[in-house]
């Protein structure tokens, strides 16, 4: 993520190589209830990023060494399809997706009220079936929508949402080449009712004022991801069979 | 319905979602307040009843409270215990000392074997999750003939209706013996036909029952199970 002053990522007209404005976000479309045999479940399309998540219980907490005696825990398996990406990954847990499973189980424990189900254990399965760039922030957005369809009780839905920097310029949601070759990417956990940030992560430097920028246009984007999720939710259930 | 519920007229909201100021009003189950502001914590169709706001969850899964009446599976079987599925988080714990036999110290799987149907009242739970049931009490035994279906735990009040008026309705269609535990199982006893059609009503409660046509279709169902009679 240092930036590689070779390559580049904006247009002599100061817009990005896939047309869009510093400030624009990649489509995204949001389904509820996609996986019959899982609790809730979510599939998340965030431009060219596919992810799809499941959630399971609230259980009973195995092994009960992980129990907690006055709340639940969220156990998060964050996993990349081997064919999500052109070069092929390799099955199993590395140590990325172990980081990514433990930011996204801390930044959701924030927002589910845990304390409800003692001892109990709330499974969030994370599958990215394609990937471009921003693949935690997809994940996060996708758990969200599919705790709220297994009627999980929570204070607000968590949005994934990032920024970045490119040629000295702060960019809302990188793309896949803008990821690897610019100076910074701020992925970040929005709660879009009550303001707050569940998670944050920085890779590069920023100066404060582009910083400030890039918070502003990652809330800018949660409002819009919100009402996508929201919209997803109330699609599944308004006038059909619950 | 039982909720009164029209579907179209429901407000469905989401977590986080703001319902309104709290003032004058209280916070029923699925709404927490913050800063004065009643905000829904979970999915499902917003309800007001005697100036309680509450979210009847579209999913939720059984939380166990002390005296509900369920139907219980055997799923291990100790020298003096029976450890029950309930359709919840935890699985219910079933002394002998609760059973409705005499049992000997060793002895509990003459009695119930894994996977024998119970019908069991949850006798306490405590704040972390451990529940107690018992079989002591009037009709709570093992149960050896008929079927279990299963709906959503959200939808045992809709299946029974108001002072189970629909629940009857039910028995007297199929001609089927029918309870309701509060964990979403039912157990329904009758002939095969009857049985057949109390799952397929059943079913259609818990996915209809909250829209304008429910009564349309139940009272057409009702009328092709008299004509097959």
């Amino acid at each position: 993520m240092g930036g590689y002053g070779d390559v580049q990522l904006l247009r002599e007209d100061g817009s990005r190589l896939d047309g869009r404005k510093l400030d624009e976000m990649r489509p995204v479309k949001i389904e509820a209830g996609i996986l019959p045999a899982a609790d809730g479940s979510a599939m998340v399309t965030h431009g060219l990023n596919v992810a799809v998540a499941a959630v399971y219980g609230p259980m009973e907490a195995h092994p009960r060494k992980i129990q907690r005696q006055d709340r639940a825990v969220i156990d998060v398996r964050y996993n990349m399809a081997p064919f999500s990406t052109s070069d092929r990954i390799r099955p199993g847990f590395n140590r990325r997706s172990r980081e990514i499973s433990k930011v996204t189980a801390e930044a959701l424990e924030s927002v589910v009220l845990v304390e409800r189900y003692p001892r109990s254990k709330i499974r969030v399965e994370i599958e990215i079936l394609a990937a471009e760039a921003g693949t935690r922030c997809a994940g996060i957005t996708a758990a969200a929508v599919a705790l709220a369809d297994a009627g999980i009780p929570m204070r607000d839905l968590i949005v994934g949402v990032a920024s970045g920097k490119i040629e000295d310029t702060v960019v809302l949601d990188l793309d896949k080449a803008e990821d690897n070759y610019g100076q910074a990417d701020l992925p970040v956990g929005i709660l879009p009712n009550t303001g707050e940030i569940a998670f944050l992560q920085m890779d590069g430097d920023l100066s404060p004022d582009e910083y400030n920028l890039a918070m502003e246009y990652n809330f800018k984007a949660a409002k819009e991801i919100h009402e996508v999720m929201v919209d997803a939710l109330q699609r599944r259930y308004q006038g059909g069979d619950v | 319905m039982s909720q009164g519920q029209t579907g179209a007229e429901q407000r469905l909201v989401t977590p986080g979602m703001a319902i309104g100021p709290s003032a004058g009003k209280r916070a029923g189950s699925g709404i927490i307040t913050e800063q004065e502001t009643m905000i829904a914590t979970q999915l499902g169709w917003l309800q007001e009843k005697n100036n309680t706001m509450s979210v009847h969850p579209i999913h939720s899964a059984y939380m166990p409270r002390s005296g509900d009446l369920i139907v219980a599976n055997v799923a291990e079987v100790r020298n003096n215990l029976w450890f029950m599925d309930i359709n919840g988080a935890f699985q219910g714990l079933l002394p002998m000392s609760l059973a409705p036999w005499k049992v000997e110290f060793g002895a509990a799987r003459q009695h119930m074997d894994v996977g024998n149907v119970v019908l069991a009242r949850v006798q306490e739970v405590d704040e972390c999750h451990n529940v107690v049931l018992t079989m002591k009490g009037v009709g709570l035994r093992r149960l050896n003939q008929g079927a279990v279906e299963n709906i959503p735990v959200q939808h045992v009040d809709r299946v029974r209706g108001d002072g189970n008026i629909l629940l009857q309705r039910l028995r007297d269609a199929s001609d089927c013996r029918i309870m309701v535990g509060e964990n979403g199982r039912v157990w329904i006893d009758g002939d095969s036909n009857g049985i057949a059609w109390a799952r397929k009503a059943l079913k259609m409660v818990a996915n209809k029952g909250h829209t304008t046509e429910f009564e349309a279709i139940l009272a057409e169902m009702e009328q092709e199970k008299k004509g097959d009679a």
